[in-house]
């Protein structure tokens, strides 16, 4: 034991993290630091004052050249598509199965649903082609009429709109995505979802049938001080289905199935 | 906190969602770095920008037995920036070369994001030696090995490495106690 404090009090550790010892000592110091978790502590401690320290001493959070460095990289979020994931595992089967057992059933109650609302959609009504769509969707929501009218001017801007039910974490939520295929846009009502415990918040997923297949395209970021609840995310996906999913905040790499809020898919 | 071991294995299978995750991990601290370094904000971002494609592009290269990953982009972000500050363009510039700029910056600024423990760092800042600012400069700033700083400060070689040891250790513990 006394070999590990040796170590950790010979300042070795300081200089492996700056980088300043050669490549031999380096992988002797791996070594140890992968064999005894007091050292591979005392590496960590090291490393997160360090970035403490760096970042302190950064004029600024350099957030905003994210997206410039993955447009040169060409990798943006929207536009990758993520793959399922590749470990055989029984439970995640069994969910998948899931997801797609329900979305069965749903384009069931959705072909029904659809029915209804073209019975809807055939009186006539005046499109304010002026306003911004998204204040009309929130204004929507206050009186039938003016769904009519909302209903009117996605039709006449080629607006598909995809009514998402609620899933079995939370049966009462209910979001729609209007889909706006010419501009590469969806606009996401979602006024009728539970604010998100603190630390998560809900992520968009695009879906493709066969296989399905699950592409973020956006977070529903700051949802408490959003006024109205629509959010606009670019969604250049050949989207077959839409679903909303609780995550952490910042988002997943996968959706995580046992907190899927809503799922619907296109008509 | 531990380093992200499958955030990096995700990225070195090039995942954009991973990049993502490791940029806002790393990337203020990267910026402190190469603008401690190139001391021209827009330079920096520059040489940021090079310095994360250069990880998108070379992540295969990092192999964790040899190191950690921190300091491998540690050693990336300051030669892309010792490259530029060796380049033309950037030589008819003045430049403030003071050695402890790192702890001018850190005087100056007012508002911090919530990833640094403000009040540690800068009561640390207040009450660190000042050859703790010329050896954290060196060694970690501008990269140098032990023996360089030993040499530029002109102190024995085994001096540097049990300083560099109390400096960071008296940081650290500013760190968890304020």
């Amino acid at each position: 034991m006394s070999e590990i404090n040796d170590i950790i009090e010979s300042g070795s550790l300081e200089l492996y993290v700056v980088g300043a010892l050669s490549e031999k000592q380096n992988a002797e110091i791996t070594a140890v630091l992968k064999q005894y978790p007091e050292i591979e502590q005392e590496v960590n401690e090291i490393e997160n004052a360090l970035l403490q320290l760096s970042a302190a001493a950064s004029p600024y959070n350099p957030e905003q050249l994210l997206d410039r460095i993955k447009a040169k990289l060409n990798i943006g979020d929207s536009t990758k598509v993520i793959p399922i994931q590749k470990e055989d595992n029984k439970t995640k089967v069994l969910m998948w199965l899931g997801w797609v057992a329900s979305i069965a059933l749903l384009i069931g109650i959705f072909s029904l649903w659809n029915k209804n609302k073209e019975l809807e959609q055939q009186i006539e009504v005046v499109a304010t082609e002026n306003k911004d769509l998204e204040t009309q969707i929130s204004e929507s929501r206050a009186s039938e009429e003016k769904t009519k009218e909302l209903l009117a001017v996605l039709r006449d801007r080629n607006i598909q709109t995809v009514e998402l039910q609620g899933q079995q974490i939370a049966p009462e939520a209910f979001a729609a995505v209007h889909w706006d295929k010419e501009n590469n846009r969806v606009y996401i009502d979602a006024k009728h979802l539970p604010t998100p415990p603190e630390g998560k918040e809900y992520q968009v997923w695009s879906l493709t049938l066969e296989p399905l297949t699950p592409t973020s395209i956006g977070l529903l970021s700051n949802f408490e001080s959003d006024e109205n609840k629509i959010f606009i995310l670019e969604n250049i996906n050949l989207s077959e289905g839409f679903g909303i999913t609780l995550e952490p905040k910042g988002g997943s790499a996968t959706p995580t199935l046992e907190q899927l809020y809503t799922l619907g898919t296109v008509g | 906190m531990k380093q992200p071991d499958l955030l990096i294995s995700k990225l070195q299978e090039k995942d954009p969602q991973a990049f993502t995750k490791i940029y806002e991990r790393y990337s203020e601290s990267t910026y402190g770095i190469i603008y401690s370094i190139v001391r021209d904000k827009e330079i920096a971002e520059e040489v940021l920008q090079d310095v994360f494609i250069k990880v998108w592009e070379n992540i295969e290269s990092y192999n964790p037995s040899k190191g950690r990953f921190f300091t491998w982009l540690l050693n990336i972000a300051r030669n892309t920036a010792i490259d530029k500050t060796r380049s033309k363009s950037f030589k008819n510039q003045k430049k403030n070369l003071n050695a402890d700029y790192f702890v001018s910056i850190i005087e100056q600024k007012t508002s911090f994001s919530t990833a640094v423990n403000a009040i540690g760092i800068k009561k640390y800042i207040k009450m660190v030696e000042p050859y703790c600012k010329d050896i954290i400069n060196l060694l970690f700033f501008q990269g140098y090995t032990q023996k360089e700083t030993a040499e530029e400060l002109q102190t024995p070689i085994g001096t540097i490495k049990t300083r560099s040891r109390n400096c960071i250790k008296s940081l650290r513990k500013l760190l968890i106690n304020e």
